[in-house]
């Protein structure tokens, strides 16, 4: 600004230190109780000095935690969920801007109802149509008297069953089915001049081809933001992946930190604990630090 | 605001929204429904359907001691945390936004605690707030026994709003900074010219452009604070000591998964529905009421 203010000045530098170390610290901390052996890590104060013992702390942390498994699962959980968000809600978004059909905005509204209410609001009966996705369509099938009439007819009992727990789907599909990016397409969809839709219908293309051809490429900035911000996120779930994956061979990351809590009784080696939070936070971390133009375009235009 | 070029074919229109719908009808709108109907019935001890009960689940849980004290704690909680984060956040975007030397890293590192996991956090905060290891365990040396999460409600609960609010000082900042960033400079130079320092500016003009921001952050924050306690609390006190931090996400899964009683957790779920709705609606009220720069 125009003035010279060195006083103020002085004061807000000192304020923005404190909070730089207030959000630091903690990654710290974190990063230095993991280079400590046992002995070190409990002593108090902890010494701030980083110690020898970072790779066996990593190895351990690794191994009790089962972690080449778990980050893969995670790995493959948030960049599944992150793709299927940004396919699924381009599509969707494209569908109620670009058309105009009878219950156009009925669909709209029941899109953006979901924002509503998140997963863990209503986690009992999610939990519950996970066991079976197909539950609801016998559900209707019973009701409207179609089973009845084709077991009547053929003697055949009609029971959909489809069991999503303890698989990939069952850990993807609910988290990809709410509204946030959806939101962020529209907005975007509603920037496009209308003028690239005009001329693309005078040469003759149709929508399919005008989506591929033309709005998928324009919407290259808004994939990279969506897709960091659902990375992040579906990173981070815990409460859904907790109830859906009982078997280990379908647990990610996140849930696995309650394996590493040093238990009362037992030995209390935090330098493990904090070795497997450091391997568990940093792939989002890296995310964010890297990508953050996109990271905080992305949560910006999708929240507001 | 419609697009004056549309395509006709009502057929793919349809289709592209198609899998979308789909998923949501299956795990939004059917769970949802679920829940209405476990609600107000009641499970049979030896299977055999649910009977219609009225509001018989609700009068028994508002009549529920330790459920109106999920609901206190979720509010000491959230309002809790939700200033502390709001008001660090606010203060950190203001002295940002006047670009001193060292802005571009400021704007950078204040945003690193929204990237981890709340189980993540939980656990590092539990180790930096352990009552025998850790940082805190200092002033037990000098006072035994202060400080003590593992036994004392009210320290379990600072800890976990401290760790919780620690996480979204990130989220906070980047809405205040980037709110900040579109007012128009040529306002706050104007003032300079006026004479205001740039404390009076920020009061007088940055805080009262800030406003929509403001209401449209604590909505979002005392949300979150329902659904994205629950890593934090499940990895550092699980509820506990004595329910001390158990709060109504928390006792909604311990009450359906642990205790299995779906009809009690399904009315808390309703319930909590409620609110969320109702904090949304407030939400939208203010932002169609949303001050405009120019």
């Amino acid at each position: 600004m125009v003035e010279r203010t060195p006083v103020f000045n002085a004061i807000c530098q000192a304020i923005l230190l404190i909070g730089l170390l207030i959000v630091l610290l903690p990654f710290v901390i974190v990063i230095v109780a993991s280079t400590h052996d046992i002995r070190t890590v409990n002593t108090v104060p902890m010494p701030l000095t980083p110690g020898g013992d970072l790779f066996v702390n990593l190895h351990e942390a690794w191994v009790r935690a089962d972690l080449g498994r778990k980050l893969f699962n995670s790995f493959l959980f948030a960049g599944t969920v992150a793709a299927g968000k940004v396919l699924l809600s381009s599509m969707a978004a494209f569908g109620i801007v670009y058309f105009r059909f009878p219950g156009r905005m009925l669909l709209f509204w029941l899109i953006f109802i979901t924002l509503m209410l998140p997963l863990e609001v209503r986690i009992v009966p999610t939990y519950a149509v996970a066991a079976n996705a197909l539950a609801p369509f016998q559900a209707i099938l019973d009701i409207t008297g179609v089973t009845w009439l084709i077991q009547t007819l053929s003697g055949i009992r009609v029971s959909l069953e489809w069991g999503l727990l303890n698989s990939y789907t069952g850990l993807i599909l609910p988290l990809v089915s709410t509204a946030t990016g959806t939101f962020l397409y529209r907005q975007f969809y509603l920037t496009v001049p209308d003028e690239l839709a005009e001329a693309a219908k005078m040469d003759g293309s149709g929508p399919v081809r005008f989506f591929v051809d033309v709005l998928l490429p324009l919407s290259k900035p808004n994939m990279i933001a969506l897709f960091t911000i659902m990375f992040v996120w579906a990173w981070n779930q815990y409460l859904w992946p907790l109830l859906i994956t009982t078997d280990p061979k379908f647990g990610i990351a996140a849930t696995q930190l309650k394996t590493l809590i040093p238990s009362e009784f037992g030995l209390p080696d935090w330098n493990v604990a904090m070795a497997g939070t450091l391997l568990i936070m940093s792939p989002p971390l890296i995310v964010v630090i890297l990508l953050q133009r996109w990271f905080v375009r992305g949560l910006i235009s999708t929240e507001k | 605001m419609e697009k004056r070029a549309t395509f006709s074919s009502t057929t793919i229109g349809l289709l592209f929204v198609l899998p979308m719908l789909v998923l949501m009808f299956v795990f939004f709108y059917w769970p949802s429904g679920q829940a209405l109907y476990w609600a107000f019935t009641l499970e049979q001890p030896w299977g055999g359907g649910n009977t219609w009960v009225g509001l018989q689940n609700f009068r028994q849980l508002l009549a529920d001691p330790y459920y109106w004290g999920a609901i206190g704690r979720s509010l000491v909680f959230g309002l809790g945390s939700t200033t502390i984060a709001m008001g660090l956040a606010l203060v950190l975007a203001l002295f940002t936004d006047r670009e001193l030397r060292g802005h571009k890293a400021y704007r950078s590192v204040f945003i690193w605690p929204y990237a981890i996991a709340a189980p993540a956090l939980g656990l590092a905060f539990r180790f930096i707030l352990a009552p025998e290891a850790g940082f805190l365990s200092l002033i037990n040396q000098v006072w035994p026994g202060l400080w003590n999460p593992a036994l004392d409600g009210k320290d379990a609960m600072i800890a976990v709003i401290v760790a919780f609010s620690w996480k979204y000082i990130g989220y906070n900042f980047i809405f205040f900074l980037s709110a900040l960033q579109s007012i128009p400079r040529s306002l706050t130079e104007a003032a300079a010219m006026d004479g205001s320092g740039p404390l009076r500016r920020m009061w007088d003009i940055q805080l009262p452009l800030l406003t929509p921001t403001l209401f449209f952050l604590l909505v979002i924050n005392i949300t979150e604070s329902f659904q994205d306690s629950f890593g934090i609390i499940d990895i550092m006190t699980q509820g506990g000591p004595a329910r001390a931090t158990e709060l109504m996400v928390y006792k909604i899964y311990f009450d359906g998964f642990k205790g299995l009683d779906y009809s009690g957790a399904a009315a808390q779920s309703i319930i909590l529905m409620l609110l969320v709705i109702l904090l949304t609606i407030v939400q939208f009220r203010f932002i169609e009421r949303r001050v405009h720069y120019k």
